[in-house]
């Protein structure tokens, strides 16, 4: 038998209708005020012509296009490397600093320390301190300056996501430890098994918006020498006396961001769905 | 004796848990553990899986001391089943993950061994078609039911159960502890903390009644429950009564 609603539940009913298209249309209205007065302001303003000029010249746009893409898959190519070192980093990091008992002091020590210096430190610094301290020391077999400067980004960026897992493994409530002891797994097993797996899940979100983040960081590598898009994008500048080379790499940096970020939403609200599916 | 507690003490800050307790438990007995809440039943059984360090006394499984700090923890809690009161199964794993979990990795046993193994208990407990399901699909009592299975894969000489239906619906218990009666049918070691006074009666060889962290009195559930010696014990019983328990 199918539910028939009473008078009461269709009158209901009408009226959500009625009041869900009111607020369709008070967004539309407002959405093309809005927008109308932003196209107004801007094309309207008195040096909106030279900007145009200085910032949107289809013609520079397409002749620095190659070297600024070239620059961008170094970017790219940085990006995926820095990312899965870090997160290994900061994953071994946070384990050491759960670690309990004397023994353990000055592994725990050294990671505290580490945690707290790195995510202290200006990033540009370590920058210049790994690509142009480490080579002058003029040791055998001193790594390329790209490597250094690798370096000086998972180290940096170590020290963040160390904190994310760790406040992850804290999160992760004490019975499920006793659980996973008192069926016989060791310290070790418990941490791999059961531990570290409901961590990660949770401080996903948290992760891949760092994640986020490096994308645009692994550019201060140009300051050590190497050429990735935004150093292209500046001897574009340079060389034409535009600015329209800087939109290229931004928006080109915007559509290397968009799949991530997709992806960042995507897992935040399937994490939030599962939690809300227990109990 | 297959398990003997000789005066545990366990003292939180200045909070005196377990004050010189003393409890012998032989092979094949089923041994309830009542008394008002803090008097120190899950202390106890927490004490005997090692999962607290006792500040005193000593615990001897098969004659041997498991308190010894030279005793390795990993390889007692092997031969000790605790089944908790908010079932503490890993959400991020299917039922048969968590029951196949400590066959695998503990003990070494073959991936297709250790599900076969599982399987066998999960239709004995007729879980069978939750065996791939998240436990948060589960009800409360099939996942109480679906945590003392994971206790008992390991093959346990004792089980310990912490107020194993305290979380549950009231419809749900009797699934719980009719699975319990069936373990005390084939002879399983059993020491358990409860409220439910009836089911002491029904289930328990010998019921203990705990007050300020020792043993007050002990004996057949007929004599404790229905006859104690103790004025504490009879005081207690009474609040139970008037709370419609027993």
């Amino acid at each position: 038998m199918k539910h028939k609603p009473s008078t009461r539940q269709l009158e209901r009913i009408a009226y959500r209708r009625r009041q869900a298209i009111r607020s369709v249309l008070l967004a539309a209205v407002s959405t093309a005020v809005v927008g109308t007065l932003l196209a107004v302001g801007v094309t309207g303003a008195p040096g909106w012509d030279r900007v145009k000029q200085s910032f949107f010249d289809l013609d520079v746009a397409q002749r620095h296009l190659p070297a600024i893409l070239d620059g961008l898959w170094l970017n790219l190519k940085l990006l995926v490397f820095c990312a899965a070192a870090a997160l290994s980093l900061g994953l071994l990091i946070a384990v050491l600093r759960t670690l309990r008992g004397p023994v353990f002091f000055p592994v725990r020590a050294i990671a505290t320390g580490y945690t707290y210096s790195f995510r202290g430190l200006p990033l540009i610094i370590v920058i210049y301190l790994y690509a142009f301290g480490i080579p002058g020391l003029r040791l055998q077999g001193t790594p390329d300056v790209l490597v250094l400067g690798g370096a000086a980004i998972v180290v940096t960026y170590g020290a963040y996501l160390a904190e994310v897992f760790r406040a992850g493994i804290e999160s992760v409530h004490p019975s499920q430890i006793a659980a996973a002891r008192s069926l016989g797994l060791s310290y070790r097993q418990a941490m791999r098994h059961v531990v570290l797996p409901q961590a990660v899940r949770r401080v996903a979100p948290p992760l891949l918006n760092d994640t986020v983040a490096l994308q645009k960081d692994v550019g201060l590598i140009s300051l050590a020498g190497p050429i990735d898009a935004i150093r292209a994008a500046q001897i574009g500048v340079a060389e034409d006396a535009n600015f329209t080379p800087y939109i290229v790499a931004g928006v080109l940096f915007v559509l290397l961001a968009l799949p991530l970020i997709g992806v960042t939403d995507w897992v935040t609200l399937r994490a939030a769905r599962r939690q809300n599916a227990g109990s | 004796m297959l398990l003997s507690c000789t005066d545990v003490r366990k003292v939180f800050g200045d909070h005196v848990i377990l004050d010189g307790l003393s409890l012998d438990v032989a092979e094949h007995e089923v041994i309830a553990l009542i008394g008002a809440s803090g008097s120190g039943k899950s202390t106890l059984l927490r004490c005997v899986n090692l999962l607290t360090d006792i500040d005193d006394g000593a615990i001897l499984l098969d004659g041997t001391e498991i308190t010894d700090p030279r005793a390795d923890p990993d390889k007692v809690r092997q031969k000790i089943g605790l089944v908790f009161q908010s079932y503490n199964l890993f959400p991020h794993m299917t039922v048969l993950d968590n029951i196949t979990l400590a066959p695998i990795r503990v003990h070494k046993r073959p991936a297709a061994e250790a599900k076969d193994q599982a399987m066998t208990w999960l239709e004995r407990v007729g879980l069978a078609a939750k065996a791939g399901a998240y436990p948060d699909r589960l009800s409360g009592g099939q996942q109480q039911r679906v945590a003392i299975v994971r206790a008992l894969v390991n093959n346990p000489r004792l089980l310990l159960l912490d107020e194993v239906t305290s979380a549950l619906d009231p419809e749900l218990v009797g699934e719980v502890l009719t699975m319990i009666r069936e373990l005390k049918g084939e002879g399983m070691t059993m020491v358990l903390a409860t409220h439910e006074m009836g089911f002491a009666k029904q289930v328990a060889d010998r019921v203990a009644f705990l007050d300020a962290g020792r043993v007050l009195e002990q004996g057949p559930p007929e004599q404790v429950l229905g006859d104690p010696l103790e004025a504490r014990t009879r005081q207690f019983l009474g609040r139970i009564i008037e709370a419609g328990r027993l």
